[in-house]
């Protein structure tokens, strides 16, 4: 059972492709996080989904409905936060609560949705009042109001310290262990990786990958590498007296020799000891989730480059 | 289908808020009051030229007629501009309609008498209250006394006859009332709505909102009717500074409820249309005050447009807000309810027009 689908999804605005035929699935109290730098186009697909922007093509089902055409009986089934939550300037939360209760028309218990996004110390004050933490979960708590199936949330703790993005990411886990389907943005790693189960990276409008971070890791990551911290000639000593493939990081001063098998490690650490040179702190390294995400983002996507991804996929097939 | 029940919980939320805000609380209601006390002060004296309607019923005798040079002598004086009256027209009620207390009326033998040194009366009409009618005996008067002089070494020939035209007491603080109410019916929706409009789509809480089943017909509504609701309470409370403090005469009558509703309704809906078209607040800002500024004292609020050039008051008729002076000018002073409905009619329209733009143009969300 999925709860959105969205397949072949399109939106330029003039020139721009902010959103470049993309596609995904997201299954019933899933939460699938939209990572990407600034300007990739998460804002835009998110806002596509959530109804208040119109797409060019492709087809969006928000719980089987079209959020642009039905956009009022979508928003009574889906709560929402956008970027940088603002609210009337002279509204408690609790009147915000009660507000958002009146319109949807349903009752609720304004004390209970406080607690339940860690809000009731500050109950009584009025909005710009709020630090932003306090206000990010004043929007998360009207989210909350109409029970929804569905939450997206635009990056919810950008701009905040790290004490409110913890206290937001627990409310979100509350929310998640009740069953929502959450789509969270982000350009936070950590964030991404914390919360989500599974991810979509996008780049100038692509989705570039997807999946658990494991998996986005396996996939666009390289293997195993041993680092050694030596010199130059250290390098170019163990290149000339092994089969290992070697690089040199001049300005960090680090060996990089990339470990197709584990026995490698050792062949790379004999012939450093035969060389009788200085070397220094040694560690063997696997991409991590930033890694990757800093290689498939800031790397130019052309043809070339989607050689070598696939040769690269070949060889670890070609390992295993 | 609007729904009642959410227009009422978005009033009561913006009226709550509005009444935490100290600056809009004293700018919506305290500053017209301040305006009153002050400019009531200031002009409590009066002066300016004066408006006075005329009627020579003098026929001439000897090839000559005294009662027109008397006229053009007193059109000559820098306090009164003399508007001459065809002499088949009832007077009193000539005064009535054009809602004017001023008025002479040069009797039908005057060259005559003048001539045989018999003496005669200039019936000048006035009303106790009004201190531009002081001015106009005062001048006429002088006027008498000076061709008195010119022709007879002094003897009273020409005399003066003082009557009042009973509906019209007018002074400038009966004038100034409905001006200033007319200000703040202008100024408070007017610049909250720039404001509002241009604030909410910068921070996307237009965009919030309609992800809520309020519509923003409804949440247009709420605003309107809570602009309604404080004209309404600005409307009693300077009138009861107005009457309390300076003695104002005010006519209070149902006609003045149109006004009172037509007006805050086109300001809203002006404001959100400004700040709909604005690109961001700032420039918002800006528009807004190039609109409202030449309103606030153009189209009669702080001046009546008679003491104006002509071009001035060709403009004034163009701008939305004189038919809110005027028409409550017609009301409250001179209780002149044909030429009301007319600024009704015209005030109407204009709200028409611009409401109908305001709700198209201004969006819940993006294309």
């Amino acid at each position: 059972m999925f709860s959105i689908e969205v397949t072949n999804l399109k939106k330029n605005y003039g020139n721009l492709k902010a959103v470049d035929d993309i596609s995904f699935k997201v299954k019933q109290g899933e939460v699938f996080g939209l990572l990407g730098p600034n300007g990739a186009g998460k804002t835009t697909t998110i806002e596509i989904m959530e109804g208040l922007r119109e797409r060019d093509s492709g087809d969006i089902k928000i719980l089987g409905l079209d959020p642009w055409k039905d956009g009022y009986e979508v928003h009574k089934k889906i709560g929402v936060i956008p970027q940088e939550f603002t609210f009337f300037e002279k509204t408690t939360p609790k009147e915000a609560i009660k507000y958002y209760a009146s319109l949807f028309n349903v009752k609720v218990d304004a004390d209970t949705i406080l607690k339940e996004v860690l809000l009731d110390e500050k109950e009584n004050h009025v909005f710009e009042n709020l630090s932003g933490g306090q206000k990010q979960k004043t929007g998360l708590a009207l989210s909350l109001v109409n029970s929804p199936e569905v939450l997206f949330l635009d990056e919810p703790t950008t701009g905040l310290d790290p004490n409110a993005r913890r206290a937001i990411w627990e409310v979100i886990r509350r929310l998640k262990a009740k069953g929502k389907t959450i789509i969270l943005t982000t350009h936070y790693l950590d964030e991404a990786q914390q919360l989500s189960d599974r991810v979509a990276i996008m780049d100038h409008g692509h989705i570039v990958a997807m999946g658990t971070t494991e998996e986005i890791i396996e996939q666009n990551g390289s293997g195993e590498r041993l680092e050694i911290h030596g010199e130059k000639q250290l390098a170019d000593y163990i290149q000339t007296n092994t089969e290992l493939q070697v690089t040199y990081n001049e300005t960090k001063g680090i060996i990089t020799i990339p470990l197709k098998k584990k026995i490698d490690m050792l062949a790379a650490l004999a012939a450093a000891e035969q060389s009788e040179m200085k070397w220094g702190e040694i560690q063997t390294h696997q991409d991590s989730l930033e890694d990757v995400f800093i290689k498939l983002v800031n790397e130019p996507l052309d043809e070339q480059k989607e050689e070598q991804q696939i040769e690269q996929k070949k060889n670890k097939k070609g390992r295993q | 289908m609007i729904s009642f029940r959410r227009i009422y919980v978005d009033f009561k939320v913006f009226s709550i808020g509005y009444l935490r805000n100290k600056f809009g609380l004293f700018f919506g209601l305290i500053f017209p009051v301040v305006l009153i006390l002050i400019f009531g002060a200031i002009f409590s004296g009066d002066t300016g030229t004066i408006n006075v309607y005329a009627q020579n019923q003098d026929t001439g005798a000897f090839n000559q007629n005294i009662g027109n040079q008397f006229l053009i002598a007193l059109n000559e004086s820098s306090t009164i501009k003399v508007i001459t009256v065809d002499i088949s027209e009832n007077f009193p009620d000539y005064l009535a309609t054009h809602s004017s207390s001023d008025g002479i009326i040069i009797p039908p033998n005057f060259t005559e008498n003048y001539l045989l040194e018999q003496p005669v009366n200039i019936t000048v009409y006035g009303s106790p209250a009004s201190s531009t009618s002081g001015i106009v005996s005062g001048t006429v008067s002088g006027y008498a006394n000076y061709f008195n002089l010119q022709r007879f070494n002094g003897s009273m020939i020409i005399s003066l006859n003082s009557t009042t035209v009973s509906t019209n007491q007018s002074s400038y603080i009966d004038f100034l009332i409905p001006g200033l109410i007319a200000f703040s019916i202008l100024t408070n929706p007017m610049f909250s709505l720039v404001n509002i409009a241009a604030d909410y789509k910068k921070n996307k809480l237009f965009r919030q909102l309609s992800l809520t089943p309020l519509t923003k017909m409804e949440w247009l509504i709420a605003k309107v009717l809570f602009y309604i609701a404080l004209s309404f309470a600005g409307f009693l409370l300077m009138v009861g500074v107005g009457v309390f403090a300076f003695g104002a005469h005010v006519t209070l009558s149902i006609w003045l409820i149109p006004f009172l509703i037509l007006g805050p309704l086109l300001f809203a809906s002006l404001g959100m249309l400004v700040g709909t078209v604005a690109k961001n607040p700032e420039t918002a800002g800006v528009i807004g005050n190039i609109v409202t500024f030449p309103m606030m004292f153009l189209a009669g609020t702080f001046f009546p447009i008679d003491i104006m050039p002509e071009y001035l008051q060709t403009i004034a008729h163009a701008l939305p807000l004189f038919y809110v002076t005027e028409g409550l000018n017609n009301v409250m002073v001179y209780n002149n309810i044909p030429n009301a409905l007319i600024d009704i009619a015209i005030l109407g329209t204009i709200t028409l027009v611009i409401f109908c733009l305001a709700v198209k143009l201004f969006k819940w969300r993006d294309d």
